[in-house]
């Protein structure tokens, strides 16, 4: 798209005001078609053909695979089929925990400082402290907590009574529920912000009506509070969803390219595929179902919400 | 209205908890910063029984970590700037026209914000391989340009997004009257409308700097041992011998209290921005 000089000649003038949005979106969609859209259909691409080390630098050269890399990781019977179900299941139960956890807090502090009292101003501004850091940072304050031998967590727990204090929580089956904590710190802040906001955006005067009607403050909440908050709800629930299914930075800072069998989140699963053992095609085959998975699941939530919001 | 009882034990109980869990990592993270390195790596302790700033000292030299944050600081503003500049024009026309495919533009953008990141690492990776091997000399791969293209583009949709609704609340009769004088649309824009958004633009370019800021995924493959940013170079301080957890904790510091203090200045702008599109 190059400015034409035609739209300055007379009679142009409406016709310059019409293109003229199109001048402005210009640059941001040619650096989406760059980075987004065109990386996409090269990453679909890449799911069929066997584009392993060899042929990275000389990508034309690559063997077509068809469907062989979608078959391999669809064979659940096979070992790597199998480890990348697993790694399907366990992200989704750490989103369901996450996701859940992080909105409970969030709904909590957000019922309890949306209403005036002393200190308000100082607990709003230390709850969005963790979601103000840089992530790694955060995880590495974790990861610190969390040794065995010199980490506050055993201590605390030995101190308590409740263990010895020599559990390993970064390896093993522990290892999942350390990353599951290290990710509700992280993002009950925003879920606490954006149902702040909802709540802010109620009008006084139905709680007001329902108060002369002699509702107490838990009725409140559940018959006013909850059904205002559903819109919210429902766009903050699908944003932690999909934040934290595709989450590579809490279980990769902690662990690596290789983390813990429980610890095994998909991101983090085709990344130790694609650069561990070098297989771009796998890679992308397995990134591209992984899309696909996210696309039905957000197609039918979105499909459910908007059923319900018009029979309301 | 009055509170029963329950709410306020409610709030007590739920304000305890959630301080808790979120000052004793900051807690852990400021004390083990000033505690020797052998404190660090003995039995954990609440108070540093010797306080030093050694560690503040060591981080610059345990690890070229004055490096890494030249390249973060380097990477970061540049695609701020950029990714600012390009959501000013895309913004204000989604907030000024109604034209042709603008739903199908505002959809597409916020929709590649849910994409997993390794969609789009492993083909970026492939054409900045192949497009400099085209070129035949490195531009893309493992570069700082590299990652300024790749990281202004992060940041995008919700700059376009925040932006868009702060120029939704300016007034259109300021444009008008601007218009009427004469002015270009690129003057309205510079001279009138912007001066008014001043919150909103600052908001979005320390929104655009943190999301790059705290980057991890792009950082590990993207960057050569000369471009490599905070976010990966913070873990050399773990070796095969021996971490330097107080310097890890003093570095995390020093990495955090600028974004963390911006952030919390800001927060009135940001907020309104983050969550205009959710709650509108």
């Amino acid at each position: 798209m190059t400015s034409r000089p035609t739209v300055k000649r007379a009679g142009g003038r409406g016709n310059a005001r019409r293109l003229t949005p199109y001048f402005l979106i210009a640059p941001a969609i040619i650096l989406e078609l760059l980075i987004h859209i065109l990386p996409m259909i090269v990453g679909v691409w890449m799911s069929f053909v066997g584009l392993t080390q060899a042929f990275i630098a000389n990508w034309s050269t690559a063997p077509w695979k068809g469907l062989s890399s979608y078959k391999l990781a669809l064979d659940f019977s096979s070992p790597i089929g199998n480890s990348f179900l697993h790694s399907f299941e366990v992200t989704c139960l750490y989103t369901v925990l996450v996701v859940g956890c992080a909105w409970f807090l969030g709904m909590s502090a957000a019922l309890v400082l949306h209403r005036n009292f002393r200190g308000r101003g100082f607990f709003r501004t230390l709850f969005l402290v963790p979601y103000a850091m840089p992530i790694y940072t955060g995880i590495m304050t974790w990861s610190f907590m969390l040794q065995r031998d010199n980490g506050l967590v055993n201590h605390v727990l030995k101190s308590l009574g409740l263990t010895n204090g020599d559990s390993f929580w970064l390896i093993g089956s522990n290892a999942f529920w350390s990353m599951v904590i290290i990710a509700v710190w992280r993002s009950w802040p925003f879920a606490f912000l954006m149902l702040l906001a909802g709540l802010q955006n109620i009008p006084d005067d139905v709680y007001d009506a329902a108060s002369v009607d002699g509702a107490g403050i838990w009725k409140q909440i559940r018959y006013i509070t909850m059904p205002a908050l559903r819109p919210v709800n429902l766009v903050m629930v699908l944003m932690l969803f999909l934040w934290t299914f595709n989450d590579f930075n809490t279980p990769f800072v902690l662990f690596g390219a290789q983390p813990p069998k429980s610890a095994d989140i998909i991101s983090v699963h085709i990344y130790g595929a694609s650069f561990v053992n070098w297989d771009f095609g796998f890679g992308s085959a397995m990134s591209v179902l992984l899309l696909a998975f996210l696309l039905v699941v957000t197609g039918a939530y979105l499909l459910i919400f908007n059923r319900r919001s018009r029979r309301a | 209205m009055r509170e029963p009882l329950s709410f306020k034990v409610f709030r007590v109980v739920i304000l305890t908890v959630l301080t808790l869990f979120v000052l004793v990592p900051m807690w852990v993270l400021f004390t083990s910063s000033v505690k020797p390195l052998g404190d660090v790596q003995g039995k954990f302790e609440w108070w540093p029984s010797h306080v030093t700033f050694q560690p503040f000292k060591d981080i610059w030299s345990t690890v070229p970590l004055g490096k890494y944050f030249l390249n973060s600081v380097i990477v970061c503003s540049i695609s701020m700037v950029l990714s600012v500049i390009v959501a000013i024009f895309a913004g204000y026309a989604v907030s000024r026209w109604t034209f042709r495919g603008r739903s199908v533009f505002t959809t597409t953008i916020l929709s590649t914000q849910m994409f997993p990141g390794i969609l789009f690492l492993l083909p970026l990776f492939l054409l900045f391989v192949n497009i400099d091997k085209a070129l035949g000399f490195t531009l893309l791969y493992q570069t700082r340009v590299g990652l300024i293209v790749t990281y202004l583009t992060f940041s995008l949709p919700f700059a376009i997004w925040m932006l868009a609704g702060y120029f939704d609340g300016i007034p259109r009769e300021l444009d008008e009257a601007a218009r009427v004088d004469g002015a270009s649309t690129l003057t309205t824009l510079l001279r009138v409308v912007l001066p008014a958004a001043r919150p909103g633009v600052i908001a979005v370019a320390v929104y655009s700097f943190m999301t790059s800021w705290g980057e991890v995924l792009f950082a590990s493959q993207m960057t050569s041992p000369k471009t490599q940013t905070l976010s990966i170079g913070l873990q050399s301080y773990s070796t095969q011998i021996n971490v330097y957890w107080n310097q890890v904790m003093a570095a995390s510091l020093v990495v955090s209290v600028p974004v963390v203090l911006a952030f919390l200045l800001l927060q009135r702008y940001l907020v309104a921005g983050l969550t205009a599109g959710a709650v509108k």
